[in-house]
């Protein structure tokens, strides 16, 4: 069983991978055909650096998904120590309008949003509506129920009476926020924003609906591209991106590996607990 | 406090990154929408229209394109957009006129104008000549790959519902281009209106959904290029593109009549750069620019002046720049009533989503739903019976002593 | 007092949250009942739906297809890495998000690469005299399209919930005289329920709206919902007709995604687990 468990996994990892080795090698292909090889050469990284458009949306699409992971994990952190303190009714309506964004798919929340704001454009009357606020609002927007959700366990798991514990021992109640509840909830809120920070810097559908033509993402440029003779830049930049997040994972998998081992080895802490 | 410091460097960063963003280049900005693939952008040793014309007059040109006169309608309509110059073709500068949408050219900034031939002032969708510069004229026709396709099939527009070529066949993916194919066939003029015509023609695209490989617009130039499909109607100077890449392809004019356009430069309301818009257009009619330009499109030029740009093998080829007789088979788009824009639009819609097969997922979510109403009787039975057992063994249990 | 300010922390995102998720889809509705010329309310947008009720059913069976085959895919990689060492958990658990940050714009085009008549497994099966396949344009290809993009959704939900099922449960089954394949039927699956409901949900959504898929994988005869509603905002300007579909659309998932609820809950309501 084990081993079944095992080589489905081998399998399903090669499936996944599949096509990051087709991009990689036409990458480095002469060619434009995805398909035939004609010869190795290193020009689409030429082209790719020399070309300032896509380097500007490469840049466009870091400040949306940064600015507004930002924003919605202080925001949205605030907002789930909010509803955590509060009981049923209210609790249980404003978790539903937080799910809303989750079950329902993009392209209805991309159209509703499109359609918001065309209808607050003929309202104020101007034809240039959509651009960069219009883009950033809708990314906070489904950036908070992914930081709120990863906040919320953490707080139900925290111990309610280490904050009333602070404030007993001389802390203001801002302190006793900043350096108790924060505290314990950090691993959560780190997790949201990297979610949120993730989601942002790939969403097509969303962005594709409500961005103008002022403030560009990557993805909704990439959509355009395929709708054209694919430049095979793209494919350059796609392995440059590949190959920069997957030396940030594994980077961040060997950083969480030795800050676990340096927690094991902690002997104040191990004495504490056999007490 | 460190981490104060950090989160202050950090949102100093980032307003200085987005500063930049949005601010303005020194001799001016445009924003061009124009067709993919409509210009010359410098690719082997030909000139890059955009950058000489930076040089020239120190204005950016930040260039956007659209793959059809609808979505560029749309984009225009749903506005959240402003633009200073669109290429749009004649039916639709009609009706951007008529719906109040266009700036009138101030020709005064526009010398070049003079260069324009005669034979393309006062046209019908713009007769006193006050919105619209001519930019490019072309014609409709078939695309075929002549290692699959035989000239004498390609002849006719009922090559695309030939079903030797099934899965081989590629046609517009905007409706008044799929319908003008469709018009020509049954003999009706490319401008009717009549309903019973309109929908002749959408149940004659509706046969030919089944033998197509898809509904395309420039994703034509891989397809044709690779021979993944075999025969597409196209624009010709687009043909003249392909056939560089791909040597195998040719090109003919179908018997049953085709679709001749007038593309144009306009400047849209809501422009926020009129003067350097018409500087752009200006450029674009001087006679070097738009012979090389043209050149490089396979596009025929308006200016007789601009073929002393061009080599001799374009400015006689057939397919450019067809003969008389070639050309009384033709037909222009004009712009259609509202109505009968939405049901030309209506029709399409359906001929793209009507399909077939659809009776086994019929029986599927009969199926389905049966084996729904199933499962819950099943599962409400069976908890009436476990229910039942255990109240049972507990009677029973509860006569005995326990043990 | 602390309750009271707490409360008040979560009231910026309840009015961002109000704002731009309820009031766009009130806008959605205006518009499903707004005739687009006239702009007079009508049904007439809702009761042409009918005339779409095969590109509805074909979304959503393709999706249920794509759902299940990533459920049986997908339960045995989260079954192994869920009963990896830690390390190895989080490395595996990274390399499975990895490929979702990627664009899959381009993940999508280079299976494109990979199917077309002229790609690159036809070109191989040339090779040995076989024609090409008729691989990409099918309904199959569709759903590979949507079990490749959406795969990790399933394996991450998956494995977070079996990797908190206590194991002396299934020890304890074990020393009943439980069979390994009663074990699992038994202890382990109505327990990790959750998690198939949760890893369900997050791949029928998305692939039952997907656009791009269809558009890029699929030929005329694979036209979903995605790409109707697409259309209708990007192409033809009809709003009306794309917020009914919309609408539909949501009220769809909504009924689907209570079904299955409906199911998970019956199910655990036993709460005992009986041998």
């Amino acid at each position: 069983m084990r081993r079944f468990n095992k080589t489905m996994t081998v399998l399903v990892f090669i499936f996944l991978y599949i096509p990051m080795l087709v991009l990689g090698v036409a990458s480095f292909n002469s060619g434009t055909d995805v398909a035939t090889f004609k010869s190795f050469t290193f020009s689409q990284y030429g082209n790719l650096f020399r070309d300032d458009a896509l380097l500007t949306l490469l840049r466009n699409s870091v400040i949306i998904a940064v600015l507004a992971s930002l924003i919605s994990t202080v925001f949205g952190t605030m907002a789930a120590v909010g509803i955590h303190s509060m009981k049923g009714r209210m609790r249980r309506a404003v978790m539903t309008l937080t799910d809303i964004p989750m079950t329902n798919p993009d392209i209805v929340t991309g159209v509703a949003l499109a359609l918001l704001f065309a209808f607050t454009g003929t309202l104020l009357r101007t034809q240039s509506v959509l651009g960069f606020w219009t883009l950033l609002i809708a990314h906070i927007t489904f950036d908070f129920p992914y930081v709120i959700l990863n906040v919320m366990p953490k707080l139900q798991q925290m111990d309610p009476d280490l904050e009333e514990a602070a404030l007993d021992l001389g802390c203001t109640p801002y302190q006793a926020f900043m350096k108790v509840v924060i505290h314990e909830i950090m691993p959560g809120i780190l997790s949201g924003a990297l979610m949120a920070f993730t989601m942002s810097l790939d969403d097509f559908v969303i962005s594709y609906f409500v961005t103008g033509s002022s403030f560009i993402t990557l993805p909704v440029e990439i959509y355009n591209y395929t709708k054209k003779p694919i430049q095979p830049k793209i494919y350059a930049l796609f392995t440059l991106m590949f190959a920069v997040i997957l030396a940030l994972m594994v980077l961040m998998n060997f950083l969480q590996g030795r800050g676990e081992k340096e927690a094991r080895l902690r002997p104040g802490r191990r004495e504490a607990r056999a007490r | 406090m460190k981490k104060r410091i950090l989160a202050l460097l950090l949102a100093a960063f980032l307003t200085a990154a987005v500063l930049p963003a949005r601010a303005q280049a020194a001799g001016g900005e445009i924003t061009v929408y124009n067709w993919g693939q409509y210009i010359d952008d410098g690719t082997d040793g030909t000139i890059d229209v955009l950058a000489e014309f930076t040089k020239e007059t120190g204005i950016k040109v930040n260039y956007l394109t659209y793959d059809s006169n609808e979505s560029l309608y749309t984009k225009l309509k749903t506005g959240g957009t402003t633009f200073d110059v669109i290429i749009p073709s004649d039916y639709m500068i009609s009706k951007l006129k008529e719906e109040d949408m266009l700036e009138k050219l101030d020709f005064g900034n526009i010398p070049n104008y003079k260069y324009i031939d005669e034979a393309f002032k006062n046209q019908t969708y713009d007769p006193q000549n006050e919105y619209s510069v001519p930019y490019t004229w072309g014609t409709v026709g078939l695309i075929y790959n002549t290692k699959y396709v035989s000239a004498s099939d390609a002849a006719s527009w009922s090559c695309l519902w030939n079903a030797n070529y099934a899965g081989k066949m590629l046609i517009f993916d905007n409706c008044r281009d799929s319908f003008a194919i469709a018009e020509s066939m049954l003999g009706y003029s490319l401008n009717t209106e009549d309903s019973s015509e309109l929908r002749a023609c959408s149940d004659l695209l509706s046969t030919q959904k089944s033998l197509l490989q898809g509904y395309v617009m420039d994703q034509i130039f891989d397809k044709m290029e690779r021979a993944e499909a075999w025969v597409a109607p196209y624009y010709a100077g687009d043909y003249l593109t392909m056939a560089e890449e791909n040597p195998d392809l040719a090109f003919s004019f179908p018997k049953e009549g085709f679709n001749i356009f007038i593309d144009a430069l306009c400047i849209p309301k809501g422009c926020q750069n009129k003067a350097g818009a018409e500087a752009f257009i200006n450029f674009l009619c001087k006679p070097e620019i738009s012979g090389q330009n043209l050149e490089y499109l396979g596009y025929s030029t308006p200016e007789t002046e601009a073929k002393q740009y061009m080599s001799a093998e374009v400015t006689s080829s057939p397919i450019a720049y067809p003969d008389q007789e070639t050309l009384a088979r033709s037909e222009s788009f004009s712009n259609l009533s509202v109505e009968a824009t939405q049901e030309m639009n209506d029709l399409w819609l359906q001929v793209k989503t009507s399909g077939s097969n659809t009776t086994s997922y019929l029986i599927l979510t009969l199926a389905a739903v049966a084996a729904v109403i199933l499962i819950f009787v099943i599962t409400g039975l069976d908890k009436k019976r476990r229910l039942s057992r255990r109240c049972r063994k507990w009677k029973t249990e509860g006569q005995q002593p326990a043990k | 007092m602390l309750r009271m300010k707490n409360k008040l922390l979560a009231s910026p995102y309840i009015v961002w949250m109000i704002l731009f998720i309820l009031v766009p889809l009130g806008i959605v509705f205006y518009y499903a009942f707004t005739d687009s010329i006239t702009g007079q309310f009508t049904f007439s947008n809702l009761s042409n739906m009918g005339a779409y009720l095969p590109i509805f059913l074909r979304s959503i069976w393709l999706s249920f297809f794509a759902s299940v085959i990533c459920l049986l895919i997908g339960y045995p990689v989260a079954y192994y890495i869920a009963l990896c060492p830690p390390r190895k958990q989080r490395l595996l658990e990274l390399l499975i998000m990895l490929p979702m940050c990627m664009s899959f714009l381009l993940r999508t085009l280079a299976w494109v690469a990979i199917l077309e008549d002229t790609g690159i497994l036809n070109s191989f099966f040339g090779v040995f005299g076989i024609g090409p396949l008729p691989l990409i344009r099918t309904n199959g290809a569709v759903i590979l399209g949507m079990v490749y993009n959406y795969l990790p959704y399933m394996i991450l939900p998956l494995y977070t919930v079996i990797m908190k099922i206590d194991p002396r449960l299934v020890e304890a089954a074990a020393d009943l005289g439980c069979r390994p394949g009663k074990v699992f039927t038994k202890v382990i699956l109505p327990l990790s329920a959750p998690g198939i409901l949760s890893g369900v949900t997050m791949v029928f959504v998305p692939a039952v709206s997907t656009f791009y898929i269809s558009q890029k994988l699929g030929g005329t005869g694979t036209t979903l919902i995605g790409d109707v509603i697409e259309s209708q905002f990007k192409t033809a300007y009809n709003p009306n007709l794309g917020a009914a579909m919309s609408l539909v659309l949501m009220v769809l998932i909504f009924l689907c995604v209570s079904i299955m609820n409906h199911f998970g809950e019956s199910d655990s309501e036993d709460g005992m687990v009986t041998v």
